[in-house]
Order: C-alpha cells, then structure tokens, then sequence
C-alpha cells in the first residue's frame, strides 16, 4: 500500500511537476482552441458536400469519410509528421497535430451534422424557400441551426472526444500536458506526475461525462 | 526525377514493399489479435457491470459510476501510460500487449455499461411488471424480457464505440507493441522512407474500412430510437 502510494500520489513530487504540468495544460489549451472550432467548421462543410447534388461529389465525399474514420488518428499523425517530410513537407508538431486532428475530427463531426441534417423535415427548407430566402439563407438561418439543436449532446460527447485525442500529440514531441507529464516521469521514475495530469484532465473532463451521462439516460427513457 | 516518380519513390517502392510485407502482416496479426480480446473481455465486462448495476445496491452503483466516468474522462494514451510505467514500480511486471489489452478492455468495458444501462432504462416499466406479475423471477425478467429488448436498441451506439476503441490499439506503438503502427514506423526509421508508413496506414483500411462500413448500416438496420 506505501509503496503504491509513494509510486502514484507521492505529494512531494506532484509539486515539483505541477509548474511544467500546468505549461504543459496551456498547449493543451492550445490545442483544443485549434482543433475544436477546426473540426466544426471543416465537419459543417463535409456534411453540406455529402449532401451535393452531384452524385460524384456525393461517392468522394462519402469515400473520404470511411477512409478517415478508419485510420487511427494517432496513425494519421505520425503519416503526416513522419511521412510527408520524404515528400518535401516538413510542419511543426502543432501544423502536424493540426492538420492530422482537422481530418479526422471533420469526418465524425460530418457524420454527426449530416443525422441533424437528416432529421430536419424537408417542409423547413421548403417553406424557408417559399418566403424568398435563397438556398443558402434557407440552410443558414433554417435548416443548420435545428439541425445542431438536435445533434447537440452528440456534438458535445463528440469534443469530449476531441480533448482527449489531443493527449496523442505528446507523441509528435508537442509539449502539451501528457508530454510535460511523461518527461517528468522519466526526470523522477515515479508515475504521480502522470497520475497528476491524469487529475487534471478529469476536473476538466468529468462534469461534461456526468452531464451528459445523465442526458443519454433521459434520452434513452 | 519528374513528380510522379518521386511521389511513388517516397510512399510506394517496390523494393521497400517486398522487404517490410512481413512485417506489416504480423503487426496486422497483432492487432486483429488484441483487438478481438478486447472486444469480448470489455463488452462481457461491461454488460456484467450493467447487470449489477440494476440490482440497484447504492454503494455498488457508486462505484460503478465513478469507475465509468474516469473510464471515459481519462484519455486513454494517460492510461496506458500510467499502468505501463507504474505496475512494475509496486512489483507487477505485464508484457507490454497485457498491459494495452487490459487499458482498452477497462476502457470499452465503461463505455458498453452506459450504453446497456441506458438500453436497461429505456425498456418501459411494464414490461418489469407484466413479466414479474406472470411469475418469472427477478433474474428471468432480466434475461428473458428486458435484455433482449435494451441490447436491440443498444447495437449502433454500441457498434460505433467499439469500432473507435479499437483503433487505439495504435497506441500500443507507444509502449512497444509489436502492432502494425510500430512495425511501420521501425521499417520507417530503417529505410529512411515514408513507403512503410504508407503500408501500415493501407493495411488499417484493409481492416477497418469493411468495419466502418458495416457499422454505418448497422446503424440504419437497428436505428436508435430517441423520445
């Protein structure tokens, strides 16, 4: 039981890592700032393309969402911060972390708007067209903010999600929390700092689960 | 050397296929391997714990609870990590692929207890009361009436989170899992070339691209009724 104690919550050292954890917290910050709306936004655009009128644009869409919903994020990390410098594009870990989480993140983000989109009765859109608003308008001011209402636990859990892949960038050498966590783990060989971070991602963390554990309850009932 | 032979130089030669094939299958092996282990240990798993949790005894429930939302709060790279690095320290030395395999059950082993809880919840109180009041008992309410309805409705979210568990099997490359992620980036670093990554990264479609597939019409077969 000591020793157990001494190896994950030994006081002592969780404070001598708490200033490198807490810098390493702000990439993580960081990160989230980037990636969240970064995913968002390039979701919101997958889901409208899948919905094109041309039907190629439909198949490559539909294509580009399987093919990086299946490969692994942190895979697609290290292909892009390890294999394409062969190719003559060397980016920094953020630019790789970026890019990597940015195609990843929009195909399940897409996949979440296209259900909201999905459940939004075609008479919105038609009546919204009927009153003279533009297609766009009718999408913009009629049709996406219903859908977003209805997918919204889903695009919550879906950025839970998003936080806790950032933790891959540590992998790339990104000095957000985990990484900071795990160098001081190996300065001190002992996990507490680890355990410390761990702390931390669940203050952050659990308030949204328990939230939204208690509306998957409500919505399942 | 025009662009197009460069660009089959760095992701595509031949030579670099032939001699990395074998490795990419094993790690492929490995982690079809892992994969299935953690699939059945952390759906078992998780629907035991569902199972408890509807006998409704407070201090089992809050225990559960609480195991299920840091289950799901902690990345599980931190996880790893922890259990990685920190057993040996307090005496309990695992092979690295025991230790992944144990982090990832833990993992979808929460995730599936709140799904079937919720599956558990959502089948109607009479269905309890008409049962019971035919004379089964508490148990064969459970098995006979209410599981079968709750795991109906539980298979497309149940599907999805399973599918996204098990592609961090990845992360194993991190502690030295012979996986296909870390065959591919060893190959990498010997070659100096980025055709192994590429290979690791086709043969992560070859394996999930029929699976994503499959979950997606899954999903409309058993769609997920919301009030």
């Amino acid at each position: 039981m000591d020793a157990i104690i001494r190896q994950f919550f030994n006081i002592d050292i969780m404070v001598q890592a708490a200033p490198l954890i807490f810098r390493g917290l702000g990439m993580t910050l960081l990160v989230c700032a980037a990636v969240v709306p970064l995913g968002l936004a390039g979701g919101l655009m997958v889901a409208l393309a899948g919905r094109a009128h041309a039907r190629g644009i439909r198949f490559i869409v539909a294509l580009l969402i399987d093919i990086f919903r299946a490969v692994p994020p942190l895979v697609l990390l290290i292909f892009v911060h390890a294999g394409l410098p062969f190719a003559g594009l060397r980016l920094s870990p953020f630019a790789s972390v970026c890019v990597a989480f940015f195609l990843n993140n929009s195909a399940y983000y897409g996949e979440i708007y296209r259900a909201g989109l999905d459940s939004v009765g075609a008479g919105q859109r038609e009546a919204a067209r009927s009153t003279g608003l533009t297609a766009w308008q009718a999408m913009a001011y009629v049709v996406i903010p219903q859908a977003v209402r209805n997918v919204l636990p889903d695009l919550v859990s879906n950025t839970v999600e998003v936080v806790k892949l950032t933790s891959l960038a540590s992998v790339v050498a990104l000095p957000e929390m985990l990484y900071s966590a795990d160098m001081a783990r190996s300065l001190t060989y002992n996990s507490s700092p680890i355990v410390l971070a761990a702390l931390v991602y669940l203050a952050l963390l659990w308030p949204v689960v328990r939230m939204m554990s208690r509306l998957e309850h409500r919505l399942g009932g | 050397m025009d662009n197009g032979t460069l660009f089959l130089d760095t992701f595509f030669k031949p030579e670099l296929i032939v001699r990395y094939l074998p490795d990419i299958l094993n790690g492929m092996a490995v982690t079809v391997e892992i994969a299935v282990l953690m699939v059945i240990a952390g759906i078992s798993f998780g629907l035991a714990l569902a199972l408890v949790r509807s006998l409704r005894s407070r201090l089992v429930n809050i225990s559960i609870v609480i195991f299920v939302d840091v289950a799901r709060a902690l990345p599980p790279l931190v996880l790893v990590l922890i259990v990685y690095f920190g057993l040996p320290n307090v005496g309990i030395l695992l092979p690295s692929y025991v230790v992944l395999w144990l982090v990832l059950s833990l993992i979808l082993a929460a995730f599936a207890e709140e799904i079937f809880w919720a599956g558990i919840l959502s089948v109607r109180e009479g269905q309890w009361e008409a049962a019971r009041s035919t004379g089964l008992t508490y148990s064969q309410t459970l098995l006979h009436v209410i599981l079968p309805q709750a795991v109906r409705l539980t298979i497309p979210p149940l599907t999805n989170r399973t599918i996204a568990i098990t592609k961090n099997t990845a992360l194993g490359t991190v502690i030295g899992v012979p996986e296909i992620l870390n065959q591919a980036t060893t190959a990498e670093s010997f070659s100096f070339n980025a055709t192994p990554l590429m290979m690791g990264a086709i043969a992560y479609l070859l394996l999930f691209v029929p699976v994503v597939a499959a979950g997606r019409y899954i999903e409309t077969r058993f769609a997920w009724r919301r009030a």
